[in-house]
């Protein structure tokens, strides 16, 4: 981004890429795609691009860190120094630490931790290339990779962001409409239990506003559910396939 | 941070809760009393010690000269740290911030930074050179729950209270000259924290009821009513029809709070 754009919605009422409000960037999943790891998937969101690999349940290290009674969810979401305009140091900031955080407390409510007690299960997020809501990028990735390893859970979580460009409400926002706009609201959700497990925002928005990007992010969550499910079933369409062969 | 309590006292918070009662007799949506004390560390530029029951948080004010950020050559610079020092709690200890301390810090930066509290284009002394640094230091003292609502009402409380040395240019050089001068303050944020224990709701958690909650919701509101900052933890969810409800109380409490601190 070099220059400024003077605004985010032009006169047509479309977006900076041609897009309406209501309408998500090009998503593409992917599952299975580190052949190491137990479970993994891979998520393109506009120009966001990110891995997550899921090692586990496994012994739990460092030992003292494991819990009788259930298994222990860790996580690492880390950025790539190439993945944004100026070089970010590959040390972890505190913008990271946090993330980790709030996606792992996003993704815990759908894991049935209390089936593994005394183990560890590790979950490792990198965003390769970031371009506005890697936080929901990788939520929808990382459930995939828990899926995918085969660990049982309620349900897939899945999450997408809403926010405020100039005066509309619009959805799943890019770099540009999170650093220029006036909100940010991402959530996480599981579509089935209508549980929603990351809310976070920033920006300003009255309460009408609020309850009306919520629903608009709840409806984008939806969407990508379903390409969820969908890349589920295509890994193993592959295998099928492979084996009639 | 895992501290234990008994499954027995578990169960008597969430039973006492789903029948609207609490364990130290409060209504569900009312918080326990709060303290607020303005100017209480004379070394720091600003500082404000707020307890709400028997949480305890300091913060000091610090405003040193540096260089902006070079995507905002002409703002002045905002940094929030906070410590959980180990005499706030027994499970507490010495070391380099861990994510709790992290994530508390960039809850009470947010509601400051999101609601513009702070005009920092007045912070900036030579732009794209030299601008004042605002370091807010939180101070966790005692720890009986509720960090996040105790911190950033300090956090303001302070900021408010700061007074800063007056400057003048000559010649490129930055002079300090008589008498002081106040931050420029746009908003006053209030933060309000909802835990969901059961299908219940309930404002200003203590430390027992943070123990046995799903999860938590903290609202930032500024001085229009408007929301600036939200932050969801906790391993539990909510549905959608909680954070309306959630953001309702949080108006109310936040402009409850608003009267009474006459901010």
């Amino acid at each position: 981004m070099n220059e400024k754009p003077e605004k985010l919605i032009d006169k047509k009422g479309l977006r900076l890429d041609g897009r309406k409000p209501g309408q998500l960037r090009s998503v593409k999943l992917e599952v299975g795609v580190i052949p190491n790891a137990d479970g993994s998937a891979y998520i393109e969101q506009g120009k966001n691009k990110i891995l997550v690999g899921v090692y586990g349940p496994r012994e739990a290290h460092p030992k003292h860190l494991a819990l009788q009674d259930r298994a222990v969810l860790k996580c690492r979401y880390h950025m790539a120094p190439f993945s944004v305009q100026e070089r970010k140091s590959p040390a972890p900031s505190r913008r990271e630490v946090e993330l980790s955080k709030v996606i792992r407390e996003s993704l815990e409510p759908a894991i049935f931790l209390e089936y593994y007690p005394r183990t560890m299960i590790d979950l490792t997020i990198e965003v390769l290339q970031a371009d506005g809501g890697t936080r929901c990028a990788s939520i929808a990735a990382a459930s995939l990779a828990l899926a995918d390893s085969g660990i049982p859970m309620r349900d897939l979580v899945v999450a997408c962001a809403a926010g405020k460009a100039d005066d509309t409400i619009v959805l799943d926002l890019m770099d540009e409409e999170d650093k220029l706009g006036s909100a940010d609201v991402p959530v996480a959700l599981m579509p089935n239990l209508n549980a929603i497990t990351l809310l976070q925002m920033d920006g300003k928005l009255n309460h009408e506003e609020f309850e009306t990007a919520v629903n608009l992010a709840i409806e984008g969550c939806k969407q990508i559910y379903a390409m969820q499910k969908e890349a589920l079933k295509a890994k193993y369409v592959g295998v099928k396939e492979e084996a009639e062969e | 941070m895992a501290a234990v309590i008994a499954k027995i006292k578990q169960k008597q918070i969430a039973q006492l809760i789903d029948k609207g009662k609490r364990l130290d007799e409060r209504e569900l949506t009312e918080y326990r009393e709060i303290k607020v004390e303005q100017g209480t560390m004379e070394r720091a530029e600003g500082s404000a010690r707020v307890r709400i029951g028997k949480t305890d948080v300091v913060v000091g004010i610090k405003i040193e000269m540096g260089e902006p950020f070079p995507d905002t050559p002409n703002e002045g610079v905002l940094t929030v740290n906070a410590e959980l020092v180990p005499l706030a709690s027994p499970g507490y200890e010495p070391g380099p911030p861990d994510e709790n301390s992290i994530e508390l810090a960039r809850i009470v930066d947010r509601g400051i930074r999101e609601s513009k509290m702070i005009d920092t284009e007045k912070l900036c002394i030579e732009p794209g050179k030299k601008v004042f640094v605002v370091f807010v230091d939180v101070y966790v003292l005692n720890h009986d729950g509720n960090l996040i609502d105790t911190a950033a009402l300090a956090a303001v409380a302070a900021l408010l209270n700061t007074k800063m040395a007056n400057y003048e240019i000559e010649d490129g050089e930055v002079k300090t000259k008589q008498g002081y001068m106040q931050l420029p303050i746009r908003q006053h944020p209030i933060t309000v924290t909802c835990a969901k224990i059961g299908d219940k709701l309930v404002v200003d958690p203590q430390l027992e009821e943070e123990q046995v909650m799903d999860a938590r919701l903290s609202m930032a509101i500024d001085d229009d009513g408007d929301i600036c900052a939200i932050q969801k933890g906790g391993t539990g969810y909510f549905t959608p029809e909680q954070v309306v409800e959630v953001a309702k109380l949080a108006g109310e409490k936040a402009k409850e709070m608003r009267k009474k601190l006459d901010w």
